[in-house]
């Protein structure tokens, strides 16, 4: 195909270098600058999508990223394909690949098409009344409804490119590079401001940068002229930083701004390996100026909606910057003069204008008399009532409006066209500014938002502060700039300007039509086919919240968040229902003002560095042993060691018995640690733990219980006491951290008096668990000098030593029951001397075993895990410790709280052990715990928090809570499971070893 | 996001921080004094006011150290920063 609508050349199109594209599997050429929008007009393609409801053909409607229509799938490639990109947006390349999305089979032919002539049926909040009930249906219904729905494909294989973030802070950021925004830049840096500008385009100027035309003028120079001579001019100031390409995507408090910039998305597929395609800037400006410009409205009418039916600025766009004619027939719409521009600038192209209507009666501006001056008809006081053609528009009706402009009279004229640009005034883009916390006001002349108070130091300038005309810009802007920078004085104080704008406005939310309301078609969200009369009906149903009409109607939310449509949805509800524009506010306009891909925001954060994981020292050693892995927080820890074809089950049992009857090694390196010194150390752990530590002779462990406040259990773990002032406390391994966090915020807001230090040392020590009968024997092979008899180091007790050369500490405390040691060792050491202890153990068979085994063994003897037996709601006296919570304290964090009324019920669930009937039979963690099953509503009494096969003991064990079962002992009860019930007895939680024998075996 | 001044550190982001409830409650220095209807108050009762807040921040990422703000939470806006055990201004009061 030929780009046979191409007009007079522009000097953002290179015509010397073609491009070849594909769209829907057919080739096409464009040229260097178009995007993809621009190129398909150029091959008189509108026809791009279809609507998400009724699947109605949709074309082009936009040239910005407001576009709600022309919306592609990118890519055929399964790791780059991409949906809901607006072909507004993307600048074409070598190879491009784009398709039509919403569409199946095909654009031109389209199945869920039908719901168009259904669309009587499919009212607002259908999808609410009718498939949420009954509400065990929806998954059924849903099948169909998102197959029907379409919106695109996301790619199944990973992302082949690189994302990034940085860091930018500057004095002055200024959004948007418009002609307000050069300005402003300008004025900034050249004072000395470092300063940021951005822009989404890759073209500086903003609209004014294409703006031919003789009737705006500034010191005597075409605009466009004039900026230009200005954007040469800031591109040489150092301390400006200027980016295109890039779109400012949440406007945070505090000017903490997120912006996207787009690096590799214009260029041919081979030329982006290896390079950053987009990078997330993360803004800390000291001041922003917002000159985000302003968003044409269209027109709601009926079948406001067709292919060819385009904003009137678009049009303007399209023409002047890509030299695309959008139509060869065009008609303009309108009811306010910036429709004008477009008309003459079409016309000195030499493309044609049918006809303008013109919402308003009395129009005489320059503009309009320049219009009349050659011929084109404008039929002032006039509305288009209808458009024709299913895939492209090839005629509207228009009829005379009334006087109040609330009916239409007289007779229907025909006219004939391919293309209607409408314009229906202009909305001020604040969005980014209300995101910031802003707040607007309405101004009721020309019914726009606009700013109103800034919650930070910042200030909007040009159309997004709702000042459209060039000699209202420029008038203002001077005074503006030097107020918010606090300068003296600026280059634009006496610029002369040649404006001929007229500004009156007809504005009429909803249009009137020869048909009732029920019979049209009146589109205000597009993207979300959403019409005004959805918006009535959900006033009818009565809906009176903006956020709540949004929600039912789903107008503007679509993935352009109804940057077009809002507006009028806001309009018609303030008409329909009484109520004043201003007092109904706006809905929120949540970041991100355009969509950010998620590699964008992952950034770098991707594959192992997703999630980052901590290793013990001792890591490389499991892994060359074939571990398998558990995930512990933020630590990766030997969960078991499969020899061979061993499933978990039989290497958990391997090593569960391997541990009892001779010697089993754990890497406890996970644990956290904290070094406790100072004066009142002893004091400190006093308020911290339920238990008394005062006495607690030097060398000596003992277990301790954290609380909450509220009584409740925190933690646990064996602290040491290693001086007089100093300590070691452990914490379990996910409660390093928060463990930390409690006691320093006790030390320094509670007890400020206390005399004491804290220092995670987790990462610093390794820690190597022997344990079993034979771990004496290995030990003292590993250490020959360290007295190893009981009398000399018996259990709860610490020793300092080495291990050849170097110093290490040995506790020996156990968690398994079994007598144990545990060797603490700077942590470069760790993976040494667990060589060293293995190959001491190697004539005992030392076992290697990781946490599942580490559960059962201490399963087995009752122990609880904090955050697995326990899960804040349980006290110590429900886990049956009331022997570790002092009675002579007078107080400790959680104390008052165990005899309030609630913690002294009898009724609480309290830990208790079950066994099965059936001793092979292993219960599930969680599974319900009840008395009765006949009976409904069947009472839960508990749950079931631990459970195993234990091989030392030959039956199954459980840990679990129930209602008061510490008084429950024997009594037998039922586990309900989805094809059988258990039976089961409750024991006493300790199974193994009551009289704690081993520990010195 | 906030830029948070730390009274150790100096100006940090939000990101470095963490809120930790409102400020000033004394914990009782004589709990078992205490009935449970005294203690259920020290315990749970927090205020959540649309408006001036004095809170209690810690600069978790940083210097650790606990301190007080006074922050308005209609708009986020950081109206003083004082050190912990130092007297709230009396203005906001
Ligand atoms: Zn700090």
């Amino acid at each position: 195909m030929t780009n046979n609508l191409r007009v007079k050349s522009s000097k953002f199109i290179d015509e010397t270098y073609k491009i070849s594209f594909k769209f829907n599997n057919k080739t096409y050429y464009g040229y260097k600058g178009d995007t993809l929008a621009s190129a398909l007009l150029a091959n008189n393609i509108h026809l791009v999508g279809r609507s998400f409801k009724y699947h109605r053909p949709r074309g082009i409607m936009t040239a910005g990223s407001e576009e709600p229509n022309a919306i592609v799938q990118l890519h055929k490639n399964t790791s780059r394909t991409e949906p809901n990109v607006r072909a507004t947006e993307i600048e074409i390349y070598e190879g491009l690949e784009a398709s039509s999305q919403n569409c199946w089979p095909s654009v031109n032919f389209d199945i869920g098409g039908i719901n168009n002539f259904l669309s009587p049926v499919l009212p607002a909040g259908f999808y609410y009344k009718t498939f949420m009930w009954p509400a065990s249906f929806w998954e059924k219904y849903e099948y169909f409804i998102r197959k029907s729905a379409g919106l695109g494909k996301s790619p199944t294989e990973p992302d082949p490119d690189i994302y990034e973030h940085k860091y930018i802070h500057c004095d002055v950021l200024v959004i948007g590079a418009g002609i307000s925004g050069i300005i402003a830049a300008k004025t900034s840096a050249k004072n000395g401001f470092k300063t940021l500008l951005l822009d989404e385009k890759p073209h500086l100027g903003g609209s004014t940068i294409y703006q031919n035309s003789e009737y705006f003028k500034i010191n005597n120079q075409i605009s466009s002229s004039w900026l230009e001579k200005e954007i040469n001019e800031i591109k040489k100031i150092d301390n400006l930083e200027i980016k295109t390409r890039t779109s400012v995507a949440a406007f945070h408090g505090y000017n903490f701004l997120l912006a996207r910039e787009n690096l590799t998305d214009h260029l041919p597929l081979h030329q982006r390996d290896g390079k950053v395609r987009h990078r997330l800037l993360k803004i800390r400006a000291k001041k922003v100026i917002s000159a985000t410009g302003s968003l044409e409205r269209p027109l709601v009418f009926d079948n406001n909606d067709r292919p060819g039916i385009l904003l009137s600025s678009a049009i303007e766009k399209y023409s002047n910057l890509f030299g695309v004619a959008c139509g060869q027939k065009n008609i303009i719409f309108t009811n306010n003069d910036s429709a004008y521009e477009t008309a003459i600038s079409l016309f000195q192209k030499g493309i044609k204008i049918e006809a303008i209507i013109d919402n308003r009666e009395n129009v005489d501006s320059k503009l309009v008399k320049e219009i009349e001056k050659n011929n084109i008809k404008i039929y002032k006081g006039y509305t288009v009532v209808n458009t024709f053609g299913y895939k492209r528009i090839n005629k509207i009706s228009i009829m005379q409006l009334s006087k109040d402009g609330q009916k239409v009279v007289g007779s229907k004229i025909s006219i004939d066209c391919d293309c209607l640009g409408m314009s229906g005034g202009w909305t001020p883009a604040v969005h980014l500014f209300t995101q910031s916390g802003g707040k607007l006001k309405f101004r009721d002349e020309d019914q726009v938002f606009i700013p109103d108070t800034y919650p930070s130091d910042q200030i909007s300038i040009g159309s997004c502060n709702g000042e459209f005309t060039l000699d209202e810009i420029l008038s203002s802007i001077s005074k503006k700039l030097k107020d918010f920078l606090n300068i003296k004085k600026t280059e634009y104080e006496n610029l002369e300007i040649q404006s001929h704008f007229n500004k009156t406005k007809r504005n009429i939310w909803l249009l009137p039509s020869d048909k009732i309301i029920g019979k049209t078609k009146p589109f205000v969200d597009y993207q979300n086919d959403a019409t005004a009369k959805d918006i009535k009906l959900a006033l009818r149903e009565g809906f009176r919240s903006i956020e709540h009409v949004k929600r039912y109607t789903t107008t503007g939310m679509g993935t352009d968040q109804g940057k077009l449509g809002n507006m009028h949805a806001l309009g018609i509800i303030s008409e329909t229902a009484g109520s004043k524009m201003g007092e109904l506010g706006t809905t929120t306009f949540r970041p991100p003002y355009t969509p950010l891909t998620f590699g964008t925001i992952v950034g770098r954060n991707v594959g192992e560095y997703f999630d980052v994981f901590r290793k013990t020292p001792i890591h490389d050693w499991h892994v060359e042993n074939k571990a398998k892995f558990e995930n512990v927080g933020q630590w990766k820890r030997a969960w078991f060691y499969p020899k061979k074809n061993e499933s978990m089950h039989e290497a958990v049992q391997r090593e569960s018995k391997a541990a009892r009857d001779s010697a089993g090694i754990l890497d406890a390196s996970t644990l956290g640690k904290i070094d406790i010194k100072g004066t009142d150390a002893s004091e400190f752990l006093n308020r911290v733990y339920t238990n008394a530590w005062s006495k607690l002779d030097i060398g000596k462990c003992r277990y301790g219980l954290m609380l909450n406040e509220d009584g409740m259990v925190y933690d646990d773990g064996v602290t040491t006491r290693l001086d007089e002032n100093h300590y070691i406390m452990t914490t379990t391994t996910g409660g390093a951290a928060t463990v930390l966090g409690k006691l320093e915020d006790y030390l320094q807001t509670e007890w400020p008096e206390l005399d004491v230090y804290l220092t995670s040392v987790t990462d610093h020590y390794a820690t190597i668990s022997v344990c079993g009968p034979n771990s004496k024997k290995i030990i003292s092979k590993v250490i020959p000098n360290l007295d190893l008899s009981d009398e000399k180091f018996p259990h709860m007790s610490f020793k300092n030593t080495k291990i050849d050369k170097v110093k290490c500490r040995v506790m020996r405390i156990s968690f398994t029951g079994e007598q144990s040691y545990e060797i603490n060792v700077q942590a470069n050491y760790g993976k040494s001397v667990w060589k060293k202890c293995m190959e001491a153990g190697k004539e005992f068979n030392i076992t290697p075993y990781g946490t599942e085994t580490m559960h059962l063994l201490r399963a087995e003897k009752g122990f609880i895990i904090v955050g697995q037996d326990t899960d804040a709601t349980m006290t110590p006296i429900d886990l049956q410790m009331d022997w570790i919570v002092s009675k002579k304290k007078y107080d400790f964090i959680g104390k008052r709280s165990l005899y309030r009324s609630d913690t002294i019920r009898e009724d609480r669930k309290q830990l208790i052990g079950l066994v099965t009937e059936n001793p092979k039979e292993v219960l599930e963690e969680g599974a319900q715990i009840v008395l009765d099953a006949s009976k409904s509503p069947v009472e839960m009494l508990g749950h079931v928090t631990s459970s195993y096969y234990s091989p030392n003991l030959e039956k199954s064990i459980a840990l679990g809570v129930v209602k008061g079962g510490k008084n429950m002992i024997g009594q037998k009860l039922i586990i309900p499971m989805e094809n059988k019930q258990i039976n089961v007895t409750i024991t006493d939680p300790v199974f193994l070893d009551k009289e704690n024998k081993r520990l010195n075996a | 996001m906030f830029l948070i001044h730390c009274p150790y550190c100096g100006e940090r982001e939000q990101s470095e921080f963490k809120a930790g409830g409102e400020a000033h409650i004394v914990r009782p220095k004589q709990p078992t004094e205490l009935s449970d209807d005294q203690w259920a108050e020290y315990l749970f009762m927090r205020k959540n006011i649309k408006g001036v807040q004095f809170e209690r921040w810690v600069h978790t990422h940083g210097c650790r150290k606990w301190f007080n703000m006074v922050r308005d939470t209609s708009n986020d806006e950081i109206k003083a920063i004082y050190k912990m055990g130092e007297k709230p201004p009396t203005k906001y009061k």
